[in-house]
């Protein structure tokens, strides 16, 4: 609504209608035309249904309704101590703080804000790891850790550290005693993320800190997929790091934080050097607006989280029955209890994922990570979870969200059963495999 | 003053219902909508005269909030998606 009340017509404001047509020569005009109508045609097709909520998540209105202040009037740098705009900025930032701690059950000192979850896990691995490679050389993380994880280990390995990679079970989760017996006396940190973002499976994170703890091992897990939607305690779970994401809980992309235990205090070499803001881990202006409401997402997600889990599982019970009813040989990747329900990745035999995926043009969906779909190998964290080479190529990650409906989530239901029976029919696997031809015993020649 | 007459009540849930209704976007206004009467739906037995009042306040905020954002959803619409 503009100051003396009249709203803005809509039509006014789309970019095109401002356009002048003042070009000189008529093919440029005729290019500009054409290029206008494959415009229009694109805005007349409709949106694809949003069901990646592992990739990113849009944002609560709420979110952004608290953030907008900041982009517009309220635009101090809080680290300026001498004007009204800089404590006004600071001011909101500390609330911010506070909300993220109070969603985990932290002290706001021990939340330093930054990039983003890679930023965080970067900082975690990597600082922990050299502030105390004096004594302890050692790294332990596991298989199905997100790529920044494992790049960051790689990087240690090239100074010299020793990095453990854990194998998961084939449902996902780590083996206790086989985490126990790999600690060494020169272990400094042990990584293990709380909930898978490919498969959705949630690891026993408490059992997993208690071991750490006894074995004075610190404790660092990138929370990313878990903060704001399963209850996290970091006192009860005994960690001793966090990883947060802003962009997976309803906020704002580029703005995460990094948990870092006080008691016992835990040291990290910073990787980003400067003025020393954030108790002199991440130096550099803290983003006020993405921090507030990375703030306000944390609050909105501490009071919604009963509601949203029980509508997420619904909907994802909901999705499942209805495809695994309707369609034979599908597995669920992951451990079936043991899991955040909102993320499913489901393997279609004898379907290609890819063309399940390109077939679904509707449904905005991944097989596998964001951050690994542009290559063609098939996803690492299913290789891991011992799924076979070719249920690997055919899963697709369906993920369900807060702003999920009904709707959506049948009509998904439906263009997928609708797209693997198409394809089964075409697929001359399915047909020998219907004839009752074992696949595996096939000895595949070369002509 | 008798704290939130039930009409009052009953009034502010209309007016958020038909604010929730003009999000330009299907999801955003679904779950406004779900939201809301989920919301009224769960505090229906609430008799404390200062929670009631409590409650009204953050019901207007948020008719606020919503009428905002409706404004922004307006001014950025994009295509309806699919189902819409």
């Amino acid at each position: 609504m503009l100051a003396s009340g009249r709203t803005v017509s809509s039509r006014l404001l789309r970019p095109t209608a401002w356009l002048p047509l003042r070009l000189s020569s008529e093919r440029a005009a005729a290019s500009f035309a054409q290029k206008e109508l494959i415009k229009k045609h694109e805005q007349d097709e409709p949106r694809p249904l949003y069901m990646d909520f592992q990739a990113t998540t849009p944002m609560d209105p709420r979110v952004l309704d608290a953030m907008l202040p900041y982009q517009v009037n309220y635009y101090g740098n809080p680290h300026s101590r001498t004007h009204a705009y800089g404590w006004e900025s600071e001011s909101a930032m500390e609330t911010a703080r506070k909300q993220v701690a109070d969603l985990i059950g932290a002290d706001p000192r021990e939340i330093v804000f930054t990039s983003g979850a890679t930023e965080s896990n970067n900082m975690a691995i990597k600082g922990v790891a050299r502030f105390y490679k004096a004594k302890k050389r050692h790294v332990i993380t596991t298989q199905t850790e997100h790529k920044c994880v494992l790049d960051s280990c790689r990087i240690l390995e090239s100074e010299g550290f020793d990095v453990t990679y854990l194998p998961v079970q084939n449902n996902g989760l780590l083996d206790l005693e086989l985490l126990e017996a790999s600690i060494r006396t020169d272990t400094s940190l042990v990584s293990v993320m709380t909930v898978n973002n490919e498969i959705g499976v949630k690891q026993p994170i408490k059992e997993i800190g208690q071991i750490c703890r006894s074995k004075g091992v610190f404790f660092h897990t990138d929370a990313a997929q878990a903060v704001g939607k399963i209850p996290i305690s970091i006192s009860d779970w005994k960690i001793d790091l966090m990883s947060i994401s802003g962009h997976k809980i309803y906020g704002p992309k580029g703005v995460g934080a990094l948990y870092v235990r006080r008691r016992p205090r835990v040291r990290l070499e910073p990787i980003q050097n400067g003025g020393g803001q954030e108790r002199g881990l991440r130096s550099g202006t803290v983003p006020t607006p993405l921090a507030v409401g990375l703030g306000a997402a944390c609050s909105i997600a501490q009071e919604e989280m009963e509601y949203d889990h029980q509508r997420v599982s619904m909907l994802a019970n909901r999705l499942v029955q209805k495809v695994m009813s309707e369609i034979p040989d599908v597995i669920m990747n992951g451990d079936p209890e043991q899991r955040y329900p909102g993320c499913i990745n489901l393997s279609f035999a004898y379907v290609e994922g890819e063309s399940l995926l390109m077939a679904l043009k509707d449904v905005a969906l991944s097989s596998g990570s964001a951050c690994t779909s542009a290559s063609l190998e098939p996803s690492y964290v299913l290789r891991a979870i011992g799924a076979d080479e070719d249920l690997a190529h055919s899963s697709i990650r369906f993920g369900i969200g807060r702003f999920t409906t009904e709707e959506e989530v049948d009509y998904t239901a439906e263009k997928c059963i609708e797209q693997v029976h198409r394809l089964r029919e075409m697929s001359p696997l399915w047909e020998m495999s219907q004839e009752g031809i074992d696949l595996k015993s096939i000895n595949w020649t070369q002509h | 003053m008798a704290a939130a007459a039930r009409s009052q009540v009953m009034s502010l849930y209309r007016t958020m219902l038909r604010e929730s209704a003009k999000f330009p976007s299907y999801n955003y206004r679904n779950y406004a909508l779900r939201r809301v009467r989920d919301a009224f739906k769960a505090n229906r037995n609430v008799e404390d005269p200062k929670a009631v009042e409590r409650l009204m306040e953050e019901g207007w905020q948020t008719l606020a909030l919503i009428q905002r954002q409706v404004s922004i959803g307006k001014m950025y619409e994009a295509q309806k998606t699919v189902v819409d």
